[in-house]
């Protein structure tokens, strides 16, 4: 067994949580460039480049790119030789969580109880806590701070298997119409078809961490990601849904084998701070 | 785009009515801040017909949260927030004499209606761009409901704050105008 101590796995969230929250990935920041190069709107231009600006300024002085720094989402691969000594995982986490949130300058936006008291828990937790088991001795964690501009514009369909792939893709693009300019476009969509109507929720905010360009690697899911993201496009909706060509940047699906009855299709919508980071321990 | 135009806050009549959907706009003077938690508490107040704590006629809430300041800034980052959360409430404070909201994203028929109605503006700040915006902020201070954290009421001094007149006082909307140009079947 090897042996990963509470502080190191505290220490690796916070620091994981302060970093997507300062720094857009590489990949995006090209993917605004080139949508700022062809996107023929004037207004839809001036957007991009507000928006491309602006990611600059929080990079440069660490500070929130965004007021919403989210609800602190984890994904986490725990090796099943490890060994976590001198306190508790779920506490461990949160307490990075805690950390990043208070020194790091970034909103807590967490609400206690959903409906009645709504009363701030003043420290952004608990975060949303996702974990595997798999081989190995190390833990492999994917940070993902989840602004609610665009988490309120996901869908759910539960579909069936005569929908076929244009029942999906007309799913998604339906998704996206409805939310018009709400989510903050142009905007980063994870899908995630078949498993139970909670995986699939599941599989498609982890898919919004792909790295753009990616394709899925069955070539029959990334022909319905293309089609898609060109359906989209051609919505006109634009950035900031102010007209334009660019209203989604990337279409990234993800599948899983599922009951004999149905087809549940999940659409997590990502705003264009697509904030994610991850880290090995 | 356009040269944009400067206003300066306080809004009357005359000011709102030269705005018009597609503008592109520079804001400076104090405008204040509120989402969701404050307007129900501004809203339970007008239902029992109480004073308000602060005094909107001829101004402009901006629906933000922002994030904390950084030692050395007036402001953290403070982008827009997603306006149709505030359609229930908006026409209350409308009728009030509140002539212009800055947020993100579609507005009801209701909210519409009033802002015909009571000569007002909506404006569209680029949500996601919070540390740019939160340039334009040059002094923050809390002015009611400080128990509500990041939701309190902030006054903001802004200078040169950029926004985009989406809703003008007569209905004409850039969301349903725009669109439309770019799409292809």
């Amino acid at each position: 067994m090897r042996q990963i101590s509470a502080n190191q796995i505290k220490e690796k969230v916070k620091e994981l949580f302060l970093k997507a929250n300062y720094h857009i990935d590489q990949d995006l920041m090209q993917r605004l460039e080139k949508a700022l190069k062809e996107e023929t709107s004037p207004i839809g231009k001036s957007v991009l480049q507000m928006i491309i600006e602006n990611n600059k300024i929080a990079s440069k002085e660490e500070i929130a790119i965004c007021q919403d720094t989210g609800l602190a989402v984890l994904f986490i691969e725990l090796g099943q030789e490890v060994q976590i000594t001198d306190g508790d995982f779920t506490e461990a986490i949160n307490q990075g969580v805690r950390e990043a949130y208070q020194e790091g300058y970034l909103r807590k936006s967490v609400v206690d109880d959903p409906i009645f008291e709504r009363k701030n828990t003043r420290t952004n937790t608990p975060a949303i806590i996702y974990t595997d088991i798999v081989p190995g001795d190390k833990i492999k964690f994917m940070v993902l701070p989840k602004g609610f501009g665009s988490e309120n514009m996901s869908t759910l369909g539960m579909l069936t298997a005569a929908h076929g792939p244009k029942g999906v893709v007309d799913f998604i693009v339906e998704t996206v119409k409805k939310a018009g300019p709400n989510p903050c476009p142009p905007t980063i969509l994870g899908v995630g078809v078949g498993g139970t109507a909670d995986k699939a929720m599941v599989i498609a905010k982890k898919a919004i961490a792909r790295k753009i360009g990616r394709h899925n690697q069955n070539e029959k899911y990334a022909a319905m990601e293309k089609e898609a993201l060109e359906k989209i496009n051609n919505l006109g909706i634009g950035p900031a849904g102010l007209g334009g060509r660019t209203t989604t940047l990337a279409v990234n699906i993800d599948y899983l084998p599922t009951h004999i009855a149905g087809m549940p299709v999940a659409v997590n919508v990502c705003c264009h701070a697509a904030r994610h980071a991850e880290g090995i321990l | 785009m356009t040269q944009a135009k400067k206003i300066t806050t306080p809004l009357d009549d005359n000011k709102v009515m030269q705005l018009k959907a597609g503008d592109s706009v520079l804001i400076t003077g104090y405008i204040y801040t509120g989402r969701d938690a404050a307007h129900k508490r501004l809203i339970e107040l007008i239902e029992k017909h109480l004073e308000l704590p602060i005094d909107i006629k001829g101004q402009i809430i901006y629906y933000v949260g922002p994030a904390p300041a950084k030692p050395g800034y007036p402001c953290g980052s403070a982008g827009p927030t997603t306006s149709y959360r505030m359609d229930p409430y908006a026409p209350y404070l409308l009728d009030r004499g509140l002539k212009g909201m800055i947020g993100k994203g579609l507005r009801s028929k209701e909210v519409i209606d009033s802002m015909k109605k009571n000569k007002a503006v909506y404006l569209g700040a680029v949500g996601g761009a919070a540390a740019l915006i939160a340039r334009s902020i040059k002094k923050s201070e809390v002015v009611a409901y400080e128990d509500l954290g990041a939701e309190a009421i902030h006054r903001y001094y802004v200078e040169d704050f950029p926004a985009i007149m989406i809703i003008d006082c007569e209905g004409n909307n850039l969301y349903e105008t725009e669109p439309p140009k770019y799409k292809k079947c």
